[in-house]
This record gives structure tokens, C-alpha cells and sequence, in this order.
């Protein structure tokens, strides 16, 4: 109530859609329409300080890494950030009720987005924690020869689906357990626990437009998955994830997972336009360009393209005003390539050429024609300065010269 | 549309909510900001790419490194008669720390003799352009690529010659 207050006299004070959006968003540069006066500007003047003061940031081409929160995850979240703010396991008061029920409110979010039952939603920190809660069972099996199958649903790196319907099939029938990590697949391709068999499921909040510090683990009850505690304390979350539950994040994770029920279709009908846009026009304009994954069986939201004769690390600092990510040795913290690129028996020279391109709900069209534009023009100046490139010009294969070796 | 929906609510929430901090009004492109400037400066504008005339016999040339690697060097030098380097000419397969450190060593061997271009230490080209020390590989084969130079040049009758980085 107190925010709603707020928020009106506020609306009413600052000019809404001040001037900065009426003129034609910069290209490339994208022009945050976030003022950044001192902390003691007053409302009234967000116009003025808005069209004054501006940071050119780079477009974000990198969803596969984080995504932005959505800002219909952000109201449902604010005014447990302000307001009710009580522990949710306190069980003697009203501030602890009205948390619980937010609480339990967003487990059957989360839940009703992968067909569960809300009593198999284990919150956690994240998709981390609840791959290694999963991972875990595994040594706290009762059965000697009982074993684990864990495989990603889509893959971060190069989109690719993975056929999990059929994994479980063989999964159940051998009486092997299943777990997927669907990080990058809750939200954005339909998934349902029990017609495909999963058994143990992980989800991140923030690569589902959620915050970042929370994900959920879910976890089968019939028939009944145990798994081991990664941490100790209070018993919460029945004992399998021990400490408060943070009540503004499940929040958000709940209305996350609730928007991207709602906007899948949509998102998945959108998002595919953009990406077929985005490699068809560089498909045309450039040749020796590979799209690593299977292109059949593939989000469509993750583009991996390797530019023959081009390094992948150069080709990211002509695109400085992209944020873009490489399978690149040189963009890794050691000097190897991208695993992922390796495992599916892409050439060393061009898993070195790679860009992933994340194309994700808030992605506009125009900042794909930007991006594939400066991407063409900054692969063709760097083949230019390649003397890969030269020799392929000159009919040498490349495949038959004796390179040296590091 | 939602999308729309999803725009306006945006821009609602970002033109009434929190103030972050306030940053400096400049480009905030991730990879330069990794970067000196010098490495930046020269990986935009590239001095001495292209090539030389690869049949000629005052003209020696270096392949360095394999794309497996991710790293290959192409350089070409002109030597006069009195041994002096006339021109240099590069071109890199490699991230912008090496596409960097040949520019800028095109430019120094230029106007020296052979024997002064030998003594070019990678160190010293790492320093110039304040490469971090994972990248210092990047120079170590320009370096090299001098060397094969000058090789291929008193050996006028055999194709280029690779060696090994060590």
C-alpha cells in the first residue's frame, strides 16, 4: 500500500517517456534511459537529467550467460524487498504467514511450468547447488548397482536440444535415475517431469529472467527420489536444503517461471524469427561461416557460428559494442577451447573462430541487423588481415600443411 | 502485444525506480576495457598489414604457429642491399594481443639492420603494449617469425620454413 503511494506521486511528478525516447534509440550504443544524477536529484527533473546525462552501453547479445530481470518479476518481487520482509519458516506471526504463503505461491509457479507437484520443488541457490544435491544421491544410493543418468536439456554453448524424452524412456526402463540440468531450457521449450520421465531437474533463476542467487531443484516423489542434503541446519525445505528460504528471490523465481509460461509461445515464435534473420543474413553475406549444433535439434535462441580463417577473441573486440561471447580459446581463462565444440568434433581452427549470439525475450530487431551488420563487416576486415585467408584465396589447403605445435 | 506490454513496463520501471550509481558518461564495450589502449590502438588501426612480393629475392617470409592453436603469423620483410629492412609487412590469424604485438613490430624492425631486428626481445614488445603475462605467447612468435625471415632469405632455394615455438 505504502509502495503504491509512493509510486504514484512519483508518476505523477516525472514526465513520463521523457524526451530521449522520442528521438530514434543510437544504434549499436544502446542509450539506457536510467537517469544517473547524484542520489539527491529530485524526481520533477528525470527529464532534464535524463537527456543530460547518458551511458552508451554495449547491445546484449549474451542471454545464454545471464538474462535482465524481467520487470514484471521485479514488481512481484519489490514489496517483499519492502514490505514483507518476515522469514518464511517464522511461524508465530503474520509477517512469517504472509512469506510462507508468497513462498508456497511461487513453488506452484515453478511447479505448474514443468507439469510437478509443488511438494517436489526444492528451492536452492541456484542451478548449481541443485546439480550437486543431484549428483550427490548418486553417493548416497541404497542399491549397489544403481546408478545416474544426468544429461543438459539444451546446451548453453551451442543450443543444442538433447532428446530427453527419449533418455527417460530407456532411464525408467533400465530403473536408472535421470536428472537434466534445464538451466537454459525451463521457460523457453515445454517441458513436463512425467512425460518425460525425469526424475531430478535443476533450474536457475537468472537465465529465465529471474534474479540471480536462486534456482530450484526438483525432485521426483513417486516414485521417490532420495537425495542427500548439501548443507545442514534448521531442517527446511523437508530437510533437503537447510537454511531460510529467501522470499523475495522464490518470489521471483515464481513469477519468472509464471511469465515464461505465459510468454513461451510467443517468445519461441519471436525469438526463432530474429535467429533466422540474423543467419541467413550473414549466411549471404559471408562465406565459410559453419553454425555449430545440430540445426534440427536446436534452440533457436543460441547461435554459434565459427568464421573460417577469423580468431574468435579479435572478431569480439571488433564487435566492442556487442556483448557477445567466443568458444575461443583466448576468451577462456585457460588457453583451451570451448569443451563443448571439441565433444562434437568441430575442427580445433575453427573452435577458435566461434561466436555465440543469445537472442532472448528483450531483443529487438534492430539490435540483430546492427549486430549482423558490424559482425560482416569486421569478419571481412579481419580475413583481410588473415593469412589464412590469403592462402585459401591462393588454392592452398590448408588441411595439407605441416603446422608447427605449441 | 506482450512484448509491447513488456516495453512499456520497462521503461516505466526504469524511468521510476532505482537511481544506480552514477558512472562515467563513456563506452562500456567489455573487451576494451581489458585492454591497454596501445593494444586497442593498434589492433583498429593496423600499421604494415598486407603482404610483399613473396618471389623476390630481397624479400624474406616467416609462417609461424597453426590454427589449431589459434594462432598464425605471417611477416614479410624487404631488405636492401646493405641489409637494412626497407619494409615489413604482416598478416595475423590470432586475438588482438597478437594481431597487436605484429603491427607494432612491423614498425620497429623497420629501418634496422637484420642483425638489430634479431635482437628484438618478445619481452620488450610485451612491455610496450602492457601485455598480461598469459598473453605474452602472442609476441614470442613474431619474435620467431623474424628469425624465419631471415632464414628463408640466405637460403634462397628452399620454401618457407617452420619451426617450433619454444
Amino acid at each position: 500500500m505504502l509502495l503504491r503511494t509512493a509510486w504514484r506521486r512519483v508518476a505523477t511528478t516525472a514526465p513520463a517517456a521523457p524526451g530521449p525516447r522520442a528521438k530514434p534509440p543510437t544504434r549499436g550504443l544502446r542509450l539506457r534511459g536510467i537517469d544517473l544524477t547524484p542520489q539527491s536529484a529530485v524526481a520533477s527533473d528525470a527529464a532534464t537529467a535524463l537527456e543530460a546525462e547518458s551511458v552508451l552501453r554495449p547491445l546484449y547479445m549474451d542471454v545464454q550467460a545471464t538474462t535482465p530481470l524481467d520487470p514484471r518479476v521485479l514488481d512481484a518481487m519489490l514489496p517483499y524487498l519492502v514490505n514483507y520482509y518476515g522469514n518464511p519458516h517464522s511461524r508465530t506471526h503474520a509477517y512469517g504467514w504472509e512469506s510462507e504463503a508468497a513462498m508456497e505461491c511461487a513453488r506452484q509457479q515453478v511447479a505448474s511450468l514443468i507439469g510437478a507437484d509443488p511438494r517436489e520443488i526444492i528451492f536452492t541457490s541456484g542451478a548449481t547447488e541443485s546439480n550437486n544435491i543431484a549428483i550427490k544421491e548418486l553417493e548416497a544410493a541404497i542399491q549397489p548397482d544403481t546408478s545416474l543418468v544426468s544429461v543438459m536439456t539444451v546446451n548453453n554453448e551451442i543450443g543444442v536440444k538433447q532428446p530427453i524424452k527419449e533418455i527417460g524412456q530407456i532411464c525408467s526402463s533400465r530403473k536408472v535415475y535421470f536428472h537434466t540440468d534445464a538451466a537454459q531450457a525451463v521457460g523457453k521449450i515445454p517441458l513436463d517431469v512425467n512425460d518425460m520421465k525425469i526424475d531430478l531437474m535443476s533450474i536457475s533463476g537468472h537465465k529465465i529472467y529471474g534474479p540471480k542467487g536462486v534456482g530450484a531443484i526438483y525432485i521426483r516423489r513417486r516414485p521417490r527420489v532420495r537425495v542427500e542434503a548439501l548443507q545442514s541446519g534448521g531442517g527446511q525445505e523437508r530437510g533437503m536444503r537447510s537454511g531460510t528460504v529467501p522470499t523475495p528471490l522464490v518470489v521471483g523465481l515464481g513469477a519468472a517461471c509464471e511469465v515464461a509460461q505465459q510468454e513461451m509461445e510467443y517468445d519461441h515464435k519471436r525469438i526463432s524469427k530474429l535467429a533466422e534473420r540474423l543467419i541467413q543474413k550473414i549466411m549471404k553475406s559471408l562465406p565459410d561461416v559453419v553454425m555449430n549444433g545440430d540445426p534440427e535439434h536446436h534452440y533457436p535462441g543460441c547461435i554459434n557460428l565459427s568464421f573460417a580463417y577469423v580468431e574468435g577473441e579479435s572478431l569480439l573486440m571488433a564487435l566492442k559494442d556487442v556483448a557477445l561471447s567466443s568458444g575461443s580459446a583466448c576468451t577462456s581463462a585457460s588457453l583451451e577451447p570451448s569443451y563443448v565444440l571439441r565433444a562434437i568434433g568441430t575442427d580445433e581452427d575453427l573452435a577458435h573462430s566461434s561466436i555465440r549470439f543469445g537472442i532472448g525475450r528483450f531483443t529487438t530487431e534492430e539490435e540483430v541487423d546492427y549486430t549482423v551488420e558490424k559482425c560482416i563487416h569486421h569478419v571481412k576486415r579481419l580475413r583481410e588481415m588473415s593469412p589464412l585467408w590469403e592462402m585459401v584465396q591462393d588454392g592452398i589447403d590448408l588441411k595439407s600443411i605441416k603446422w608447427t605445435q605449441h | 502485444m506482450a512484448a509491447a506490454g513488456a516495453g512499456r513496463l520497462r521503461r516505466a520501471a526504469s524511468a521510476l525506480l532505482l537511481r544506480p550509481p552514477r558512472l562515467p558518461a563513456r563506452e562500456l564495450s567489455a573487451p576494451a576495457r581489458l585492454y591497454h589502449k596501445k593494444v586497442v590502438d593498434h589492433y583498429e588501426n593496423p600499421r604494415n598489414v598486407g603482404s610483399l612480393d613473396k618471389t623476390s629475392k630481397n624479400v624474406g617470409t616467416g609462417l609461424v604457429g597453426a590454427p589449431a592453436c589459434g594462432d598464425v603469423m605471417k611477416l614479410q620483410i624487404q631488405v636492401d642491399e646493405q641489409g637494412r629492412i626497407v619494409d615489413a609487412r604482416f598478416k595475423t590469424f590470432g586475438c588482438g594481443s597478437a594481431i597487436a604485438s605484429s603491427s607494432l613490430a612491423t614498425e620497429w624492425v623497420k629501418g634496422k639492420t637484420v642483425e638489430e631486428a634479431l635482437t628484438i626481445k618478445n619481452t620488450d614488445i610485451a612491455k610496450e603494449l602492457c601485455l598480461p603475462p598469459v598473453k605474452l605467447h602472442c609476441s614470442k612468435a613474431f619474435t620467431l617469425g623474424v628469425c624465419i625471415c631471415v632464414y628463408g632469405m640466405t637460403q634462397p632455394s628452399c620454401a618457407v620454413p617452420f619451426s617450433s615455438l619454444s
